[in-house]
């Protein structure tokens, strides 16, 4: 059952699958990150307080995260056709699984920078440090190992959803169990899939957690 | 002295809270003098951790002025207060390390704030080290260091800036008794081989009394007693200082509950003469000594006594040895209940 066409088959939806997390977590990184940011250094107890700004924002992303990823695959459809010209495919699974991760990487590095200790974020005052030295300097630096752990969950829950723009015709691996595996009854094709998503799940928590690890110094 | 480099006139602080603004501090005044170690003493919420933020600015006053080194703070932008702040190092109970840096890099960090370049700043960071006695540590992230160590990484970090002033938080607080006698000859050190001025915050007597020249006594939200830490500690006055100053007798519990109980003071001339011994060879009286304490104070030795004297039914005996003692200058106080004013 496993003839050549199949093989390149599967290897082209691992590509297909890496690229779409690859390029989804960079991207709602790039976005999260400063909505993170914005969140913490906004809150009543921040480095600079806007109750209002903090309210609204705060809003904006619980919207986001509550909708359904299926339903909002379907939702954002046109603004994806406006965006990357096409509405399936690979291409197009990558723009709503952006505006899903951003706001739930914003709230992931939101509760990261809460484990800092407000008494460093003083110290860092006491010697005159500005806001944005207190951001770049403190609260980024002194969180990253918790932020790596966060990527890797972000990492694997974006996994997660790409396999479920399988639906849709997103592409990779998901792509592959649902149209051979589920609707040509080739469950095989479907088991392969799946214990594939899990190794590359596994792969990615092991080195995620282990960078995470060596990079935190309070563990003597 | 020479002239005060922190001047606070009328310093108020409120909080916001859901029944009305909560009073913080009330109508603070200090001066506090180029040079000096300088105490503010107070029980937990009496508002010291609150008054040492508002000398830099970490809390803004609800009302009046923070003079520092000439300059109003009040009237500051914030550019102008964050370049103010270089000049005040603070330290810390918890110390507030940067727990992803080493030790030097810690110690790089305010001067990395102050646009110092890099060599520089190693440079002086290796010194600072070497100051504290931590030259071996440079490369230890705080989670391997000890309490003491990290508080002397604190310290260097402090000074990296070369400030005029280090703000002292309960620095002492965290650490066991050994250490706390180290930290403070450090900071004592620091204070006449930098000339830098240090204000100390503190809830316990013993660490005013190891390194201060001056204290504050700071008792719901109000300044009760300024002074000389030799004038406070054989006079307190203020009901508070009374109770910050024998508080470390209060301790031993023992049940002084019974008449004709005395409480000597002796200031720093007499505390070396056999004082008792001769009053009861003069007085013909035997005396049970209950209590007694000598500390040395600023390089001058205090001792308090509390000694019982048993009466005999015309008074005579308690009166002689009163009379004696004026005569020697002591300071004599009646303690009543003595659970509560022990010593």
């Amino acid at each position: 059952m496993l003839d050549a066409a199949t093989v390149s088959m599967i290897l082209g939806g691992i590509r297909d699958s890496f690229y779409m997390l690859i390029f989804s977590t960079v991207i709602s990184y790039v976005i999260g990150l400063p909505l993170g940011v914005a969140l913490i250094v906004t809150d009543k107890d921040g480095i600079h307080p806007l109750p209002l700004f903090n309210a609204i924002l705060g809003f904006v992303i619980n919207l986001l995260r509550s909708v359904p990823f299926l339903i909002l695959l379907f939702l954002v459809m046109p603004f994806t056709q406006f965006v990357v010209g096409t509405s399936f495919g690979v291409k197009a699974t990558i723009v709503p699984l952006i505006i899903s991760a951003a706001p739930y990487i914003a709230r992931l590095v939101e509760s990261s920078f809460k484990e800092i200790d407000r008494g460093v974020i003083e110290a860092a005052q006491s010697m005159g440090a500005s806001s944005w030295q207190i951001i770049t300097k403190v609260i980024l630096p002194e969180s990253k190992p918790s932020l790596i752990v966060g990527s890797v969950i972000a990492a694997t829950t974006i996994l997660g959803y790409s396999a479920m723009a399988g639906v849709v015709g997103g592409g990779g691996l998901g792509d592959i169990a649902i149209r051979y595996g589920y609707y040509r009854y080739q469950e095989d094709l479907m088991y392969i899939c799946v214990i594939l998503l899990l190794i590359i799940v596994q792969i990615i928590q092991e080195v995620g957690m282990r960078i995470a690890t060596k990079s935190d110094k309070r563990i003597s | 002295m020479s002239q005060p480099i922190i001047k606070i006139e009328h310093l108020y602080k409120d909080y916001p809270s859901k029944n009305g603004p909560m009073n913080a501090l009330s109508d603070i005044n200090l001066e506090i003098n180029s040079g000096e170690i300088f105490g503010i003493i107070g029980l937990s919420g009496a508002g010291k951790s609150t008054l040492v933020r508002c000398i830099n600015f970490l809390e803004k006053p609800t009302g009046g002025t923070v003079i520092f080194d000439g300059q109003d703070l009040g009237k500051m932008s914030n550019k102008e207060l964050c370049k103010a702040r270089q000049s005040m190092g603070m330290i810390f109970q918890q110390f507030n390390l940067l727990m992803q840096r080493t030790a030097l890099q810690n110690i790089c960090f305010p001067m990395e704030i102050a646009g110092i370049n890099k060599e520089q700043a190693k440079k002086r960071a290796l010194e600072l080290l070497e100051l504290v006695d931590m030259s071996d540590k440079a490369d230890s992230y705080p989670a391997q260091l000890s309490g003491g160590q990290k508080q002397r990484v604190a310290i260097a970090r402090a000074l990296a800036t070369n400030p005029k002033v280090l703000l002292c938080d309960e620095a002492t607080s965290a650490l066991d008794p050994k250490t706390t006698r180290a930290i403070l000859s450090l900071l004592k050190d620091i204070s006449s081989r930098l000339n830098i001025t240090v204000v100390i915050i503190t809830h316990e007597m013993s660490v005013i009394e190891e390194i201060c020249q001056r204290v504050a006594i700071i008792d719901n939200h109000v300044i009760a007693e300024t002074g000389k830490v030799s004038d406070i500690f054989s006079s307190p006055k203020h009901p508070a200082t009374k109770r910050l100053v024998y508080s470390d007798e209060q301790k031993s519990n023992i049940d002084f509950a019974q008449a004709s109980c005395y409480r000597l003071t002796f200031d720093g001339t007499s505390s070396f003469e056999p004082i008792i011994s001769n009053m009861v060879m003069e007085c013909k009286t035997p005396v049970n000594i209950l209590a007694a304490d000598t500390r040395n104070i600023d390089g001058e030795a205090f001792g308090r006594m509390v000694i019982q004297i048993p009466d005999s039914p015309n008074g005579i005996n308690r009166s002689r040895v009163l009379a004696y003692l004026a005569e020697k200058n002591i300071h004599v106080e009646e303690v009543d209940s003595c659970l509560t004013q022990p010593l």
